[in-house]
């Protein structure tokens, strides 16, 4: 086998070396009624052609997004990545290397982590922003348990413009802790109040911008009311990108700024591994969960980094840790990190503006057919639209059309029927002029 | 030896490396993009007018950036790395390029299921291995890495337990070995943590156990053992010890980090464990990047398979579907929702890839390798060393810090000592019941050649301080480094988290 390199003449040399007289005998500690039990039922091992030609023959039953247009987003992007960005994350000394423990020989990472802390910390206008968590829903549920921690209260609104997925997580993170959660229902037309649900007992509100159904509300009043009152607010970016375009969150007075950076990061691979986001104030600082690179000295007084303040950690702290979180997305987050340096102020800001502006275009195209109704006024690269027919026959009939019109709200919301015409549609910097002019074309002729 | 001074900073191939920050050019930029369609602006009131401040840098810098910044680290494909409990194998590029093809690479996750049959399969398919290897019924494919997986495992017990009316059980049993995780993630379900205490070969006590159990007979909700354990020892009793916790009403949580040294030989479902996480980033190879992204499927026992995380895969007569919603159609008893989309897709691809490779016959091949290496270490190091547990030993052995008793040299200068010589330090201070405790796992990707190197490296400085009066030059280790030593306590002390423009302050400080 061919990533083994022990020789049968290694392993006998080995054996008469431990003293013992097979591998087995290494085993003895194995329940024996376990071990006459074990039957595997698996094919033996294959060569790197074979695996090759059974992997590639699953990934042809899927149609990627590459072979048409698409319009899919909701917290998931399609975006051109760079050709450097994936040869700089492939290198092995950061694709194979361990968490950076030993920062001796680990400043290439450490230095990355900083780097990237940095960035997060100025695209979400927050003081600080931790070495990455597993996704952005993680990283929302976990942004409610820090701001009960730091409150000391155990009440949360989850808004209705909030990734259901983000709820999801967050209601089942919080659902064995002394937590009371109020998700409220999706909100396509933005009309929910939620300044005046905030009372002295709440620990956060919890809003995403751009919202699930492509609205840019204004949170600033919000903001207020919630420091008014000792609670939180909780900002969750699912699409970064934005950030090039619209007010950072931390300017209107977010406490905790969450996000997924998938759309930065590299491809969408059906939705992970991605790489959540999490920036908050340094005055609360040592609530955060998550890993922390800090900036200090070694012995010669050169400039190095190191994992820091990890009293907060699991390894440390145990049941008392502000997170179990170990392993998180290091990689996914240098590849952010990588991208948003490849791109700099003058590109990251270019890209949200033609995300914008495509997205302008699609909706102008789509405006103008018969019975579709844009929901939000002001948007980013993704809206919500009413067909005034069920949007998930309309999808599946563009896609045999061989295009991916968008994700039905209905696969989020199977409960609430009022949502079944409504189409949740995004457009991004890889989609061009004729791809636009297609979809319209075709979903003219859907809803005839 | 003394270095001559450069006037860079740079040591030949060893570079200095400013931040990103430092190497600003106002307006550069590595990505040209398409000119702008025409259009009108409909961002309302939120446009940002502010600069963000992230610096400007031309292709070539960025990519001499992070190629100098990739050289000061130390990787598994540079040298060794017997990191116990962490499993550093070689990681196949197969796998790389497996998870690169666009019919996984470029899929959404709300395509039309009809469009996304292939991804589909992969995860059924990578569910039906790991169901295999672990002779267990069910597997909960979302969770993003080991601890995630911990915390499926329990909501999955507080469930059962709430569905039988047992949900009044509030303990939950940890041997004092265990990872710091598993009490962190115990806390997450609302549990209280209870020690259990080793014997003195480094196992559960079963005494003990059965003594908990009774002392909170009722309460317990379950007992989380890590097996082998976290002495690189197989618990032999676990058998026992599943039918105790059983006897109890509660159930039995195996911490599946160390998976790989019976991967093939033994399927923890004849052992009567109820649940288990498996890290794919540790047995089945998938990289670990620098800190993560991992993977955590936790396989499931029949009696909770019910309970475990939507989304899973379903297959039926149209091809395969999934089920997305708690509650609904066939997610019933589902205990919720954990992470977004479908889990850490492109982990499975990698993953399925080194499975399809090894096949049956290689992964018994590969935790017998690994033992097999593992053993051999403990036995030609313990001619200078001091083992604290009688082999033989699975797949990582652990000694602790007498035989450097009265040297004045510690586990730490040891292990910095290490890196000079080329190694990656093996795991310090864990567990935390071996004193001074150094806990290797070489895994089975290593040959007898790094073995033999790694002992004569490791037998040289036990030597070195057992002969006395290098205290010195350990404490100065590691010095062939990018960096010597850092100054940790100066990080936490006053925490600089991120750069800062110089004229807004020399950096940013943290409250106390």
């Amino acid at each position: 086998m061919r990533y083994l390199p022990l020789s049968e003449t290694n392993r006998r040399d080995m054996l008469a070396a431990i003293g013992a007289g097979s591998v087995d005998e290494l085993f003895r500690d194995l329940p024996k009624a376990a071990l006459a039990k074990a039957r595997i039922d698996l094919p033996n091992s294959a060569s790197e052609i074979e695996v090759e030609r059974a992997l590639s023959a699953m990934a042809a039953k899927n149609r990627n997004c590459g072979q048409g247009p698409s319009f899919l987003g909701c917290g998931n992007y399609r975006h051109h990545t760079p050709a450097s960005l994936d040869y700089l994350i492939q290198r092995g000394e950061f694709l194979t290397a361990y968490t950076p423990y030993q920062p001796e020989i680990s400043q290439g990472t450490l230095q990355a982590i900083f780097e990237f802390q940095s960035q997060v910390a100025l695209i979400t206008g927050m003081e600080v922003a931790n070495a990455s968590m597993y996704d952005g829903a993680t990283a929302c549920a976990e942004a409610v348990t820090m701001a009960a921690r730091v409150t000391k209260r155990n009440k949360a609104i989850l808004s209705g413009n909030l990734h259901p997925h983000y709820r999801d997580v967050t209601l089942t993170n919080c659902k064995f802790l002394d937590m009371q959660i109020e998700a409220l229902a999706p909100d396509p037309t933005a009309i929910e109040d939620l300044v005046g649900r905030v009372g002295p007992d709440l620990a956060c509100v919890v809003v995403q911008t751009p919202g699930f159904f492509g609205h840019l509300n204004d949170y600033s009043n919000l903001a207020k009311a919630c420091h008014a009152a000792g609670a939180f607010l909780v900002v969750c970016v699912t699409e970064p990108v934005a950030l090039g375009l619209i007010t950072p969150p931390g300017h209107i007075g977010a406490d905790i700024v969450v996000g997924e950076g998938q759309s930065m990061a590299g491809p969408m691979s059906f939705g992970g591994p991605g790489v959540g986001l999490f920036a908050t104030r340094e005055k609360f600082l040592r609530q955060m969960p998550g890993r922390l690179a800090g900036e200090t000295t070694d012995e010669n007084g050169r400039r190095g980094w190191v994992l820091t303040l990890s009293t907060r950690e699991q390894h440390i702290r145990r049941e008392k840790a502000t997170s179990n979180i170990c392993t998180n997305s290091g990689l996914i987050a240098l590849a952010f990190s990588v991208h948003m340096t490849l791109l700099g102020e003058a590109g990251f800001t270019n890209l949200a503006r033609l995300n914008h502006a495509t997205a302008v275009s699609l909706a102008e195209k789509l405006e103008q057919i018969k019975g579709v109704k844009l929901l939000p006024s002001a948007f980013f690269n993704e809206f919500a639209v009413k067909l005034g027919k069920p949007a998930e026959a309309v999808v599946e009939k563009l896609a045999a059309r061989g295009i991916l019109a968008g994700v039905p709200a209905a696969r989020f919301y199977p409960t609430y029927p009022e949502l079944a015409d409504v189409l949740l549609v995004a457009a991004t910097e890889t989609n061009t002029e004729s791809d636009i002019d297609a979809f319209a074309a075709r979903l003219k002729e859907a809803l005839a | 030896m003394t270095m001559p001074a450069t006037a860079s900073g740079n040591q030949g191939l060893q570079f200095e490396q400013p931040l990103i920050f430092e190497q600003d050019t106002r307006g550069a930029t590595a990505v040209d993009l398409p000119a702008l369609p025409h259009t009108r602006e409909r961002l309302g009131t939120l446009k940002n007018t502010q600069a963000i401040g992230l610096p400007g840098l031309s292709e070539p810098e960025v990519v001499r950036h992070y190629t100098r910044l990739s050289q000061k680290n130390y990787s598994i494909d540079s040298g060794f790395y017997p990191l116990g409990s962490c499993t550093m194998k070689h990681n196949p590029r197969l796998n790389e390029k497996m998870a690169r093809l666009p019919g996984f690479a470029d899929i959404h996750p709300f395509q039309p299921v009809s469009t996304i049959q292939g991804a589909l399969e992969l995860i059924d398919t990578t569910a039906h291995w790991l169901k295999q290897l672990t002779g267990m019924p069910a597997v909960a494919m979302s969770p993003a890495a080991g601890a995630h997986g911990e915390l499926c495992g329990l909501m999955c017990i507080k469930a059962a337990h709430v569905a039988h009316n047992q949900g009044t059980r509030t303990v939950v049993l940890v041997p004092e070995s265990a990872h710091g995780t598993n009490p962190a993630t115990a806390a997450l379900c609302g549990y209280s943590v209870e020690a259990i205490p080793a014997n003195s070969e480094g196992r559960v006590d079963l005494a003990a156990l059965q003594a908990a159990l009774d002392k909170h007979s009722a309460d317990v909700a379950a007992v989380m053992i890590t097996n082998p354990n976290t002495c690189g020892l197989f618990e032999r009793e676990c058998i026992q010890a599943a039918e105790m916790i059983h006897a109890a009403g509660a159930y039995f949580y195996m911490d599946g980090a160390n998976f790989n040294a019976i991967v093939g030989r033994l399927r923890i479902g004849d052992l009567g464990v109820d649940a288990m996480h498996i890290n794919l980033h540790k047995t089945f190879s998938t990289p670990h990047g620098g800190g993560g992204p991992g993977a955590g499927p936790t396989v499931l026992s029949a009696a909770l398979a019910s309970y475990a995380p939507v989304p899973f895969v379903v297959h039926g007569k149209d091809g395969f579907s999934v089920e997305e919603h708690a509650g609904l159609g066939g997610a019933q008893d589902s205990f919720g929702r954990m992470k977004g989309y479908h889990g850490q897709f492109g982990v499975f691809v990698r993953a399925l890839s080194y499975m399809m490779a090894m096949g049956a016959d290689g992964l018994k091949q590969a935790s017998g390798d690994a033992v097999l290496n593992a053993n051999y270490l403990l036995a030609r190091l313990s001619a200078e060393m001091t083992p604290a547990f009688a082999g033989p030993c699975m797949h990582e052995c652990v000694f602790d810090d007498r035989f450097l008793k009265g040297t004045g040299v510690t586990t730490l200068d040891i292990a910095k000592a290490l890196i000079d010589e080329g190694v990656h330090p093996p795991t310090m201070y864990f567990p935390l019941v071996v004193h001074g405790a150094l806990l290797m796992e070489p895994t089975e990707t290593e040959s007898k050649a790094t073995l033999d190197q790694f002992v004569e490296s490791m037998l040289h400085l036990a030597r070195k301080a057992k002969a006395g009066g290098a205290e010195a030059e350990f404490r100065a280790a590691p010095q062939f480094s990018p960096r010597r030593r850092l100054d940790e306590t100066k990080a936490a002390r006053k925490p600089v988290l991120r750069w800062m423009p110089p004229t807004a302050g020399a950096s940013s400080q943290a409250a106390e």
